[in-house]
């Protein structure tokens, strides 16, 4: 680790909350439907969707009416992207004449795509026409995005108030969210990657003669612009198949820095928009300084991991300043990878700009964990502070007794109908990683896919799994991820890891709003203390990564002591 | 100044601990409940509680492998080990709610003395005490009018019909001094197996058989009827949400690991579930309950159920009535004001003299005040003084001395009755007393006004202290008192409450609760007479007074049977400690799981991948006995913390930030560091024994 890496780090997150806390108060008025300075322009738009789609934006649903919207617009969102990527053999923009995709492929895309996953079994230069890129893969990173944000909206309504049962309505938060937020900021970022010299282009791959006089096809397409909406949005899933290692995806370190600081920069705004939207901005920054308390955590441990680099490889006389560069290109160098990579799986991304697979094991576990640990730190767009929300009602319950009352968080009490729907939602991430990977690594068909022997196997399947189900994208690498057993169950993992936890979201999201908001007193238990903020961040530790650490003790860790022995497989 | 009564009481916390220390190794109470601890075994009532019916699950199933291993000839020792421990695991946990039972049951046979057989005189014609028929108290029914005379045993709950007796209620409230019954009023409930010492009451009979006050109280104390309370409910199902996830991170081991070599076996993983899954906090949780409302019980308050208990935790507004809970009951003399030309002490001698024959509280303190403030010794009654009682008619009292007329009294009345001219300077002083909340008697002698005595309600010493720790707790103190504004104003000032309802009538308090509740607070009052009844019910809490009316009593979800509606404070900080001690074991239950898998995980992979052998930061000698001794820490530290959950965490009231620093402190850090020291202690005792 050097000074100059810290620099860059520090210099990345800095930006990400200078520009957290305008944004932030920015959405909380979106979400208010108050007017903006995009609304002489926007405005019309807005009207005209609604006016289009029949939707009255005044009219409020409770939590059932809001959730079945959700429920809705992404089973929709799932059968037409699912028959675009069937089709897009037989549909225009498609200059390199790719066929359909095969039907399980296409189920695991689509689901990936509708549940902000982006978990990519194909590659997309050879298996994607532009239309699907564009008009399938795009549209769904932005509305996807929307949705979890618009969730996040409605739960931070319900602690807004007392005795409601209306939380917005999902047809206006969806629209305006998409308009107002996710639009413009992926204009401004997507013309910044095509001044950084990402190609935006409709055109058909280029040949070019290599020095040696080979032949070599250089793959184009619009990628600045769904670049842009894949990092704003944390959806993750690159144009080209190695993602933001891509040389036209990720062209040097101002363009993976500016990466960082959009799938970065919404997720913390939400915490000052839960600040603002809740009347107590305090409590917002609680949420956001425990998220960036992990980020530098997770960042220091995976920058040190790698930086000590692999002894095995020192042994052998490998030059031991650059630590270990398997998997990373120097264009990054070890701190911005160290970042990129905590910031993505932190915060549910999934892209990557370095192959996790050729990170020493403590390096390789770090993102596991962090997924593992929930996707709240800080989380995908909306995800992130929903599901943080869940870990902070369940720290309030467990400590909040220890005050005398029965636990409330912001006026509003923390009762079994709140601590069952939580624990169903905490459940999910468990029972369907754990459950899953514990079949993989028995079935022969599954197994079939991996590609190393030992613990470091072990380690691609359970990240397989923990990535689907957290719905971060993100793949570890050395796994033949499109086969039958593995789209299908990935497919279903990321349904689950989505739909099986928002669903309790929303009830609980229904249960509080209804519950009158308690006047806080000297005997309330205090959530915008620094005492609170380690109590979290130890709730989140025990109650959401304890479970996983047997699996991890099989994996990285077992791999990283039989590293120290000398012992390869 | 007269001696103080009733007694500021101490805090719960230290009240209550001292009793319980005792009953809790009570040798009787631990014999009995170990065998009602076996009892508790029956998985058909263990399934209550998720945690601990799983623990019990495994313990058979482990048990089954281990007899299956000595059948077949295998290695069955270490199996049958662990099997030992966990059914200890199991028997801990049922033993800690036998024990909690058992303290309430040694209560609950001196009640049950009291109800045994008596025969009730039931009369034939409810308005001729004369005729009347023997019949078994169990057969009486609601609305029988029943004729009780000295010496009779109370058959049943009741309300005074007819008659004025005292009554020893000791059986209930364990107060030998009796206290007076009477028709009509707020005196005129009976409680049933209470005795009539003097005179007699025709009583109707207000309960059901087998529902009466002391029947409840039995049921009550004994934890038959025990239910669930809200916070405990919510409290199970996290337990059991997290029995679940580690259920599932446990059962999914045998696939993950048997991608590299042999899976750990059954018992291993048993092991490794049970120790995870917070059996700690899942074995004292009923336990913590049933003690909560003992605690309750010890301070002779009667609950009728654990929610109100928990909702005294949470209550944001106490309601208390000024007379006998923030002042004491009568008023006393504070100052002598003169009218100009009347020195102070001459108006003092004068009181004096007025009150001599004056037996009244305030009449003594004016005497009092005298010889304190201005060295006026109270002469004896000379002897052919004669003394001018107080009446209601007249509201004057006095004494004519040496043919001298000294008389005292309200001032409109004393002025009218002695024909004196109204002075401009003592209406003045009148004015400014009324204004400060006192009340003005003026002093007359001969027909002239000599000044006015300035009678004070006393603020009980020790209760603006006890109003200020309730505000720390986030508390609000309401007084509530029939005076008019100004007083009421100036007491609350000098009490310390939070706010004040004047003039207040029975719907005023209903009022002020509605719309306290309206706003998300949760109120407690208390109360005694009849016109609180529809307060009392609807407060979340309602302490009623045993000396109560029936209609009170019937209404509030607590009675106390010292009749002191000053406790409600302590059972409001009986209720806080109630949930913090569940919150703290919980944390501490939870907190636990770090150094268990610190001591488990590295045991149960090392063969797979001996190099884990650098997990075992505790440096625990062998795989079996890190196992061994997880399982032995887990079972013991239910039994270490029974007197905790039997006690209660310590409970001072400071403000919740303070107290979540603190019990986070020690309950949440201390949490994660005491197993790594048990299980590392039981772990060499284990060596040093030879056993591993």
């Amino acid at each position: 680790m050097t000074i100059l890496g810290w620099a860059q780090i520090a210099l990345v997150l800095a930006c990400v909350l200078l520009a957290a806390i305008p944004t932030g108060r920015f959405i909380a008025r979106v979400a208010a439907g108050e007017r903006t300075f995009l609304h002489p322009i926007l405005g019309p738009v807005e009207r005209a969707i609604y006016a289009l789609a029949g939707v009255d934006p005044m009219r409020g649903q409770d939590w059932k009416g809001y959730a079945l919207a959700m429920l809705a617009f992404s089973a929709a969102g799932f059968g037409s992207l699912y028959g675009l990527l069937r089709l897009q053999g037989v549909l225009p923009l498609n200059p390199q004449g790719f066929d359909g995709m095969p039907p399980y492929l296409a189920f695991n895309t689509a689901v990936s795509f509708v549940t902000n996953t982006n978990w990519q079994a194909y590659s997309g230069e050879v298996a994607a026409s532009y239309l699907s890129q564009m008009a399938g893969l795009t549209v769904h990173n932005f509305v996807s995005a929307a949705t979890g944000i618009a969730l996040a909206l409605a739960l931070s309504r319900a602690f807004a108030a007392g005795k409601v049962s209306q939380l917005g309505n999902f047809w206006a938060d969806l629209t305006r969210v998409t308009l107002y937020v996710l639009l413009p900021l992926s204009v401004v970022v997507g013309f910044a990657f095509v001044a950084l010299g990402m190609p935006q282009t409709l055109g058909a791959y280029v040949e070019a003669s290599t020095l040696e006089g080979a032949q070599q096809v250089i793959a184009l397409g619009p990628v600045a612009f769904q670049v842009a909406i894949k990092h704003l949005g944390t959806n993750g899933g690159g144009f080209f198949g190695v993602n933001a290692l891509h040389p036209f995806e990720g062209a040097n370190a101002l363009t993976t820095s500016l990466q960082i600081w959009c799938h970065q920069v919404i997720p913390f705004a939400l915490c000052v928009t839960f600040g603002a939207m809740v009347g107590n901005r305090r409590q917002g920054w609680v949420l956001l300084s425990v998220m960036l308390g992990f980020v530098i955590a997770a960042t220091a441990a995976i920058y040190a991991a790698e930086a000590a680099g692999n002894p095995l490889h020192l042994a052998a006389g490998v030059d031991a300043a650059l630590g270990n560069m398997e998997g990373k290109d120097v264009r990054f160098g070890q701190a911005l990878v160290a970042l990129f990579t905590a910031t993505t799986t932190g915060a549910s991304c999934g892209a990557v700009n370095a192959m996790f697979d050729s990170f020493t094991p403590l390096g390789g576990m770090v993102p596991l964990f962090l997924i593992q640990l929930g996707e709240v730190l800080p989380g995908g767009v909306g995800s992130g502070l929903y599901g943080m929300l869940i870990f902070v009602l369940l720290a309030v319950f467990v400590a909040g007794l220890m005050v005398g009352r029965t636990p409330e968080f912001l006026g509003k009490k923390v009762q079994a109908r709140e601590v069952k729907l939580a624990m169903l939602a905490v459940l999910v991430l468990p029972a369907t990683i754990l459950g899953f990977a514990a079949i993989s690594m028995v079935l022969p068909a599954a197994l079939s896919s991996l590609a190393n022997q030992g613990p470091h196997g072990l380690t691609e399947m359970l990240y397989a799994y923990t990535s689907a189900a957290g719905n971060n994208g993100s793949a570890f690498g050395g796994l033949t991820a499109d086969t039958p057993w593995l789209d299908t169950t990935l497919g279903i993992a990321m349904l689950l890891g989505r739909f099986a936890f928002v669903v309790p979201v929303m009830a609980i999201a229904g249960s509080l709003a209804a519950k009158v908001k308690v006047p806080e007193g000297t005997g309330t238990f205090p959530t915008h203390t620094p005492l609170f903020a380690g109590l979290l961040a130890g709730v989140i530790l025990i109650l959401g990564g304890l479970q996983f650490l047997p699996s991890l003790a099989l994996g990285p860790l077992a791999e990283h002591f039989v590293m120290l022995a000398a012992k390869t497989f | 100044m007269p001696d103080i009564s009733p007694p500021i009481h101490q805090g719960a916390s230290t009240r209550t601990s001292r009793a319980s220390g005792s009953a809790f190794f009570d040798r009787a109470i631990l014999g009995r409940a170990t065998g009602d601890a076996l009892r508790k075994l029956n998985p058909l009532s263990l399934v209550r509680n998720p945690v601990i019916f799983t623990t019990e699950v495994v313990s058979a199933l482990v048990t089954v492998l281990a007899i299956r291993s000595a059948v077949t000839g295998g290695e069955w020792g270490f199996a049958a080990g662990i099997a030992a421990w966990l059914w200890l695991t199991v028997l801990f946990a049922t033993f800690a709610e036998a024990v909690a039972e058992g303290r309430g049951r040694a209560r609950a046979e001196s009640l049950r003395r009291a109800r045994t057989e008596s025969r009730a005189k039931l009369l034939v014609r409810p308005d001729d005490r004369t005729l009347w028929q023997p019949r078994a108290a169990t057969d009486l029914k609601l609305g029988d009018v029943v004729l009780v005379e000295a010496g009779d045993l109370i058959p049943s709950d009741g309300e005074v019909v007819q008659g004025i007796a005292s009554v020893n209620e000791a059986a209930v409230t364990g107060e030998s001094a009796p206290v007076i019954r009477e028709s009509g009023g707020d005196r005129s409930a009976v409680t049933g197996g209470t005795m009539v010492v003097s005179d007699w009451l025709v009583v109707r009979i207000t309960a059901a058989p087998g529902s009466t006050f002391l029947d409840r109280m039995i049921s009550l104390v004994e934890g038959a009827s025990r239910q669930k309370t809200p916070n405990e409910i919510a409290l199970d199902i996290l337990l059991a949400g997290m029995t679940i996830i580690f259920l599932i991170a446990v059962a999914t081991l045998v696939g993950l690991a048997s991608w590299n070599g042999q899976p750990p076996s059954v018992t291993v993983l048993a092991a490794l579930l049970i120790t995870l899954i917070p059996t700690t906090i899942g074995g004292l949780l009923s336990a913590i309950g049933i003690a909560g409302m003992d605690r309750l019980v010890r301070f002779n308050v009667m609950a009728t159920s654990g929610r109100a208990v928990e909702a005294a935790g949470d209550v944001d507004v106490l309601l208390l009535d000024k007379t006998g809970t923030i002042t004491l009951g009568n008023r006393q003399a504070a100052a002598f004001v003169p009218v100009p030309g009347v020195s102070e002490r001459e108006l003092a001698e004068a009181a004096v003299l007025a009150s001599l024959g004056d037996e009244t509280p305030e009449g003594r303190s004016i005497l009092t005040l005298a010889r304190d403030r201005h060295g006026v010794t109270s002469p004896a009654l000379p002897a052919d003084a004669k003394v001018v009682p107080f009446t209601a008619q007249t509201r004057i009292s006095g004494l004519d001395a040496e043919g001298v007329r000294y008389r005292k009294g309200a001032v409109e009345s004393l002025i009218k009755a002695v024909g004196a001219d109204p002075l401009p300077a003592l209406s003045q002083a009148v004015e400014r007393i009324a204004r400060s909340g006192g009340t003005p008697l003026a002093v007359a002698k001969e027909g002239r006004l000599l000044g006015a005595i300035e009678l004070k309600d006393i603020v009980k010493p020790g209760i603006r202290e006890r109003f200020t720790a309730l505000r720390t707790m986030g508390i609000r103190t309401v007084m509530v008192t029939g005076d008019n504004r100004l007083t009421a104003a100036a007491i609350a000032a000098e009490a310390g409450v939070d706010d004040f309802i004047a003039e207040a009538t029975p719907e005023d308090k209903l009022r002020y609760i509605r719309d306290a509740q309206a706003e998300g607070r949760l109120v407690a009052m208390a109360g005694d007479g009849t016109n609180d009844a529809p307060a009392l019910a609807q407060a979340d809490v309602g302490l009623a007074m045993q000396t109560g009316t029936q209609a009170a009593r019937e209404a509030g979800n607590m009675v106390d049977l010292d009749s002191d509606p000053t406790k409600l404070i302590e059972v409001v900080e009986i209720g806080k400690q109630l949930l913090i001690t569940r919150g703290a074991l919980t944390t501490f239950s939870i907190a636990n799981d770090v150094a268990k898998y610190f001591a488990i995980l590295p045991a149960i992979f090392v063969a797979s991948y001996p190099e884990l052998q650098a997990l075992n930061v505790m440096r625990l000698t062998s795989p079996e006995s890190a196992i061994l001794s997880a399982v032995i820490f887990n079972a013991l530290i239910i039994i270490a913390l029974v007197p905790l959950a039997l006690r209660g965490v310590a409970y001072t009231p400071v403000g919740a930030a303070a107290l979540l620093r603190r019990n986070l402190l020690i309950y949440g850090l201390g949490g994660i560091v005491a197993p790594f020291l048990g299980i590392k202690l039981i772990d060499l005792l284990l060596n040093l024994f030879g056993i591993y």
